[in-house]
């Protein structure tokens, strides 16, 4: 298990823990060997006590850990021959969505995914993953790519919501949004959408709307982010840690909420702690999702989009407080 | 009809209750120039003042304004499980419902009627800020999909009227979920060939504007509006610069090739008549019966 570059605040007893083994080990010796591995049994024992009852803001912060894999770590590792295809051929080449053709476990497939990057140089490039209307403009035209070829879209979502920008504003963010969400929902082949780390707003929809929606399992999806929530609501962006509690942004409460098909399970402490076993957990699941829509018609796909997405709300939730007046329409013939 | 309509104007507006939420006075302050107007004389404008501000309308007083006068005819929308999150803030998300059903009287944000526009048959959304901001939730998403579905069921043109702060937070990604919901909706109606126009007032903004507001066939904005994806607060605290003046309003829109066209509220349904007359030529009366006793003769 690899030891994270950062630890979180509620991880310190760990971080404490794995230091002290450290310690113990530069200084050698017999008697050591013991001690290290009590102290490691101590260590596990702890962190798997600190991840078992995560609170939606741990979540929170463990879905933005830097250390975290992000969209190149599951395309290295879960894809070959990765081509990468750039630009809106509109505007210019927004980084902070990048996607191209793959081969997905031999399947050729277009992968789509917000990139938010690692160090300060590519996190800049990437804008910190928060796509501009040209990124969401190039993912339509790779699901468009894909529509026409008969390959699946499998999407990667991880951004905090699409750039506030002027430019962005100017150059109609909204509309590119729309047309995103459009294009997810009306598209010829099957599409997987996997919240990796943030699902934040409509810049995570516009990739989020496929025939499987599922989520990492300390990953959150949200309307806004709890701190923008939490300005709005109390005008104190502080006050996340209520509005992450609040808007129910896990993945065990949207699973709950049947807003998102399966959760998938990240090793013991996190994503970031074993990168390779959680990304090829979530290779493990792309497949068998892609598995189960293999044989659809384009218009079976749509319409199980359809079936999906109007069933949020209608079903698994307890009754309507009224009587029920639904309007003959609704009613199926 | 009670004893309250007979009475003179100036006298049924001292009692008459108002219903667009800014109190029961004869007279309105421009917000553009302040100067002071009649409410009866704005109420003949369609609320827009003279010196061309375009005030928020009730849903009622923009169907009369669509439609014309009570040439509607709503169209029932489905209940939702009311605050499926059990939200907090400050308030009970359910508390601040109540409060807005009490101010509107109606139940949540979106109004749906049925009528006509230059001869065409036609299905209206309208989204009433003055319920909790107009914020997207369950209510409206279902509110949209019923529109939709009733627009393709009676092969009539679907026309919503936005005005929204965005996806409604209390119901986090139930709210989100609306988008999509929406979306799909939508495509149904593109799919029966039937015209889908968003009438863009003051203001759309957020999920709203991501989803519905900007995927129609036409897309026809009110004078000044404030329309956008983020507001211009966050986007100035994000890049630390003040917005030029004008930014993210219609015209600015329009320049920006968003929308189609900024229409003052008066010209809008001939507006909409014109473009409903050349998408759905099909629908035209004369033309139907003929083609109808033609084919009933044969």
């Amino acid at each position: 298990m690899a030891t994270p570059s950062t630890y979180l605040d509620f991880e310190r007893p760990v971080a404490d823990l794995e230091t002290k083994i450290a310690e113990l080990q530069e200084a050698g010796g017999s008697v050591v060997s013991e001690e290290v591995s009590k102290l490691r049994e101590k260590s596990a024992k702890q962190l798997k006590d600190i991840y078992s009852k995560l609170s939606p803001w741990q979540k929170t912060q463990v879905a933005r850990h830097p250390d975290r894999p992000h969209f190149a770590d599951y395309v290295e590792g879960l894809c070959d021959d990765f081509v990468q295809l750039d630009g809106d051929r509109k505007f210019m080449n927004d980084e902070a969505i990048i996607g191209g053709l793959a081969k997905f476990r031999g399947q050729p497939v277009v992968v789509i995914g917000h990139e938010k990057g690692r160090d300060t140089q590519t996190r800049i490039k990437h804008n910190f993953g928060m796509g501009r209307p040209e990124g969401y403009r190039k993912a339509v035209r790779l699901m468009e790519l894909a529509g026409r070829f008969g390959l699946p879209v499998i999407a990667l979502v991880d951004t905090s919501g699409a750039f506030p920008g002027k430019g962005g504003e100017e150059r109609g963010q909204a509309e590119a949004l729309a047309r995103s969400i459009e294009a997810c929902l009306m598209l010829d082949t099957p599409m997987i959408s996997v919240i990796v780390g943030e699902g934040g707003s409509g810049g995570a929809v516009a990739l989020a709307s496929g025939n499987r929606v599922m989520m990492m399992e300390h990953a959150i999806y949200s309307v806004i982010s709890p701190e923008g929530a939490a300005s709005i609501l109390f005008r104190d962006a502080k006050r996340a840690k209520d509005t992450a509690e609040a808007m129910k942004i896990t993945a065990q409460d949207l699973e709950k909420f049947r807003i998102i098909d399966a959760v998938i399970p990240e090793p013991m402490g996190g994503a970031h702690r074993d990168p390779k076993t959680a990304i090829s957990r979530v290779g493990d699941a792309i497949e068998k999702a892609l598995k189960s829509l293999k044989d659809m018609s384009p218009d079976e796909l749509r319409d199980q989009r359809k079936q999906r997405f109007y069933a949020i709300g209608r079903d698994g939730l307890p009754a309507a407080a009224s009587a029920a007046t639904r309007t003959p329409q609704r009613k199926k013939p | 009809m009670n004893w309250l309509t007979n009475l003179p104007p100036g006298l049924k507006s001292i009692f008459a209750k108002s219903d667009d939420g800014d109190g029961d006075t004869l007279w309105v302050k421009c917000p553009k120039t302040g100067e002071l107007v009649y409410r009866d004389d704005l109420e003949a404008s369609m609320w827009v003042t003279p010196s061309g501000a375009h005030l928020r309308m009730t849903p009622t007083q923009r169907m009369d304004a669509l439609f014309g006068k009570g040439l509607w005819k709503e169209i029932p929308l489905p209940d939702v499980v009311q605050d499926p999150l059990k939200f907090k803030d400050d308030k009970k998300y359910v508390d601040r419902l109540k409060a807005s059903r009490a101010k509107t009287g109606r139940t949540d944000c979106m109004m749906a009627a049925q009528g006509e526009i230059g001869n065409r048959k036609v299905v209206a959304l309208v989204q009433d800020f003055a319920f909790m901001g107009g914020s997207l939730g369950m209510a409206a998403g279902e509110a949209f999909i019923t529109a939709a579905e009733t627009a393709v069921a009676r092969k009539a043109a679907l026309i919503c009227v936005t005005a929204s702060g965005g996806a409604r937070m209390q119901e986090s990604a139930f709210g989100l979920m609306q988008m999509p919901r929406s979306v799909i909706a939508i495509e149904d109606v593109k799919r029966a060939k039937l015209p889908y126009i968003v009438i863009l007032t003051d203001p759309t903004s957020g999920g709203v504007m991501a989803s519905y507001a900007m995927l129609g066939d036409v897309h026809i904005a009110e004078p000044d509006a404030m329309l956008a994806f983020t507001g211009a607060r966050v986007i100035e605290q994000t890049i630390r610069e003040k917005l030029p003046a004008g930014f993210q309003r219609s015209e600015f829109l329009h320049e920006r090739g968003q929308v189609d066209m900024v229409c003052h509220r008066r010209d809008i349904p001939e507006k909409l008549a014109s473009i409903l007359e050349m998408l759905m030529p099909e629908q035209q009366r004369p033309r139907r019966t003929s083609r109808a006793k033609a084919e009933a003769e044969r």
